[in-house]
């Protein structure tokens, strides 16, 4: 019993990390229709550009909160600005092109962003400073849970909760409703429809940001290519969720989260990488638009 | 009779270009020529798919992967020794013919393969067919990983190179005659039908979901031929060369030649597979120049480099004595 709760603590902070990068693809897709590729790629630069950040802040020497909050907030706001400048100079251009033509350039993108990582950083992995001392707090039946994996669940919390505050609650959020419903008629009320999709994909790109930073707090090897499953894997959990909706991506996420932990527990960790997909084609079979998502009639 | 003097001719030419090429160009530009050869066979039947019917397939290296792995072990369990009893014929011949019996095994077994993942696509439409076959090809390779009698991560060594020029190239020229036919038939129409608007083709009487899986099968066919090739080309096969990103470069070929476009696809093959080989001497900025280009190219070209048009070739697809010369 105390092993099955372990994992489930351990379960829900790798799908909390899913939720949040799962939020990113959920909200550009709602927006666009487009399946942003390089979302996985934001959420690798999100933890590289955290790295550079405790270095520069020597956030590693002497831990304390004020320095990680500042690391985790400077690489949101970096990666805010290059998820804006990856979508005016690559995906606005083909904007009005066949989908399959933006979808292969969000692969262009992921894989320039991938190669261009290598470049700049390097192959090689990557240590992350530790810029929260460990501490292990026991929750009881035997069950702990390290403080940086209490920080990781409570910091995507606040973060998902902002954004549901966002998006129902302020001017911009409902804008970007109403863009997702209908560019035209968005912009017949005069809402500038190319800054909320701007908007949408800083707002992605920081939570993903976020998510690679709390991600590195707990597995410190980060290299280019640790977008690329956890990616796929977040993209998959916002389907299971139903895309394009904000709390599907955030159940799916935790859904994922939990069923990888589980199988690597239980069944083997080779196949740790094959239940999120086996889980997605059952949960599709069942509900064809996910737990959430609503069938929508198609109109002739 | 003009139909039968093509066939003999491409016969002829595949033989002589088989014997001729690996003696006049070095071992790696041979490389890159037959990568070229099992790359078209790969866009050409994702174009079957994706292309002619609209359904956006990413797991197409799935496919590739069952028919690689099924012909491999059809050759090391059976089709070896069929060569060695088969000591009285040539042995190229021999070879050959078990390379064919391979190649049919992957290709029949990757399109049953093709008719499972084909079956949600009755329920599924758009994205969440995609990341349906997206899944499918990752659950493959992960089964693979974990098979230790097919070598798991470590791969699969000592696969005869049966593959040459011709059966890679006499592969080519048959997937691309096939999809030529295919699309000038009345079950090309019903495909294309299906693309450009479902309900309406529904409503005219097109069985939309049989279309919809012969696709899959179909293209799954000649995925798991490319695959075989693959396999007894290299004679080495590993899970890792299966990844999504096999899939995404297939995909962009499809893409980049232009939806549908058969010689679009080709060419697009061509051009995708040189182009990371001539950039070999930058290095580093190798892949980065590669996505940058892929990037500019979609801006700059969003319908592809053929759009849906077709270099003429006319000759090759249209039907018997009614051929007329090209203009």
């Amino acid at each position: 019993m105390s092993e099955f709760l372990q994992q489930l603590v351990n379960g829900i902070t790798w799908g909390s990390v899913y939720a949040l990068i799962a939020l990113g693809y959920t909200m550009v897709y709602g927006i666009l229709r487009l399946i942003n590729f390089a979302h996985g790629d934001v959420y690798m630069l999100g933890a590289f550009i955290g790295l550079y950040a405790s270095r520069w802040f020597r956030a590693g020497e002497n831990p304390n909160p004020f320095k990680a909050l500042l690391v985790l907030l400077t690489s949101m706001v970096l990666s805010a600005l290059i998820g804006m400048i990856i979508e005016r100079l690559a995906y606005k251009p083909v904007r009005k092109s066949p989908r399959l033509s933006a979808l292969i350039t969000a692969i262009g993108v992921s894989l320039l962003l991938e190669n261009g990582g290598v470049l700049l950083f390097g192959a090689s992995p990557r240590f992350f400073p530790q810029i929260v001392a460990q501490e292990n707090i026991p929750l009881g039946l035997g069950v702990t849970i390290s403080n940086q994996q209490l920080i990781v669940i409570a910091v995507s919390f606040a973060l998902m909760v902002a954004l549901r505050w966002l998006v129902l609650h302020t001017k911009v959020g409902k804008a970007m409703q109403a863009v997702s419903h209908n560019h035209m008629a968005a912009a017949l009320m005069g809402i500038s429809v190319d800054r909320i999709i701007t908007f949408t994909f800083m707002v992605g790109s920081a939570l993903a940001a976020a998510a690679g930073v709390l991600v590195a707090l707990q597995t410190p090897k980060i290299e280019p290519y640790m977008g690329i499953l956890p990616g796929l894997k977040a993209f998959v959990a916002a389907v299971l969720g139903g895309i394009g909706n904000i709390p599907g991506a955030v159940v799916g996420g935790l859904i994922m989260g939990i069923a990888e932990v589980m199988v690597t527990g239980y069944l083997s960790p080779t196949y740790r990488d094959a239940i999120a997909f086996v889980l997605l084609i059952v949960i599709l079979l069942v509900r064809p638009a996910g737990i959430f998502g609503k069938a929508v009639a198609e109109k002739v | 009779m003009k139909r039968f003097a093509a066939l003999v001719f491409i016969l002829l030419a595949l033989v002589a270009l088989n014997v001729l090429l690996p003696r006049v160009t070095n071992p790696y530009h041979f490389q890159v020529l037959m990568l070229i050869g099992i790359n078209i066979v790969l866009a050409v039947s994702l174009n079957l798919v994706n292309g002619f019917t609209g359904q956006f397939s990413i797991g197409h290296a799935g496919f590739m992967a069952v028919g690689a792995y099924t012909s491999a072990m059809f050759t090391l369990k059976l089709g070896q020794p069929l060569v060695a009893s088969l000591s009285l014929l040539p042995e190229p011949v021999a070879q050959g013919l078990a390379l064919l019996l391979a190649l049919m095994a992957g290709g029949l077994v990757a399109a049953g393969a093709g008719w499972l993942v084909g079956l949600p696509s009755l329920r599924l439409r758009g994205d969440y067919l995609a990341i349906v076959t997206l899944g499918f090809g990752e659950i493959i390779r992960v089964l693979l990983l974990n098979i230790e009698a097919i070598g798991g991560a470590r791969g699969l060594p000592g696969i005869p190179a049966y593959a040459n020029f011709f059966w890679v190239y006499g592969s080519v020229v048959v997937v691309i005659v096939l999809s030529g036919r295919l699309a000038h038939s009345t079950h090309g129409r019903a495909l294309f039908a299906i693309r450009d608007d479902e309900v309406a083709a529904e409503a005219l009487g097109v069985d939309t979901t049989r279309y919809k899986v012969l696709a899959f099968v179909l293209g799954a066919f000649f995925a798991g031929v490319a695959g075989g090739l693959f396999a007894h080309f290299l004679s080495y096969l590993n899970p890792s060369s299966f990844t999504f990103l096999k899939s995404i470069e297939v995909i962009a070929m499809v893409v980049l030649g232009g939806m549908g476009s058969i010689t679009g696809s080709v060419l697009a093959a061509i051009v995708l597979t040189l182009l990371p080989e001539v950039l070999r001497p930058v290095k580093d900025f190798r892949m980065v120049i590669y996505s940058l280009m892929l990037i500019i190219l979609m801006i700059t070209r969003p319908q592809g480099l053929m759009g849906t048009r077709e270099l003429s070739l006319g000759w090759l697809f249209r039907r018997g004595g009614a051929a007329k010369e090209p203009a």
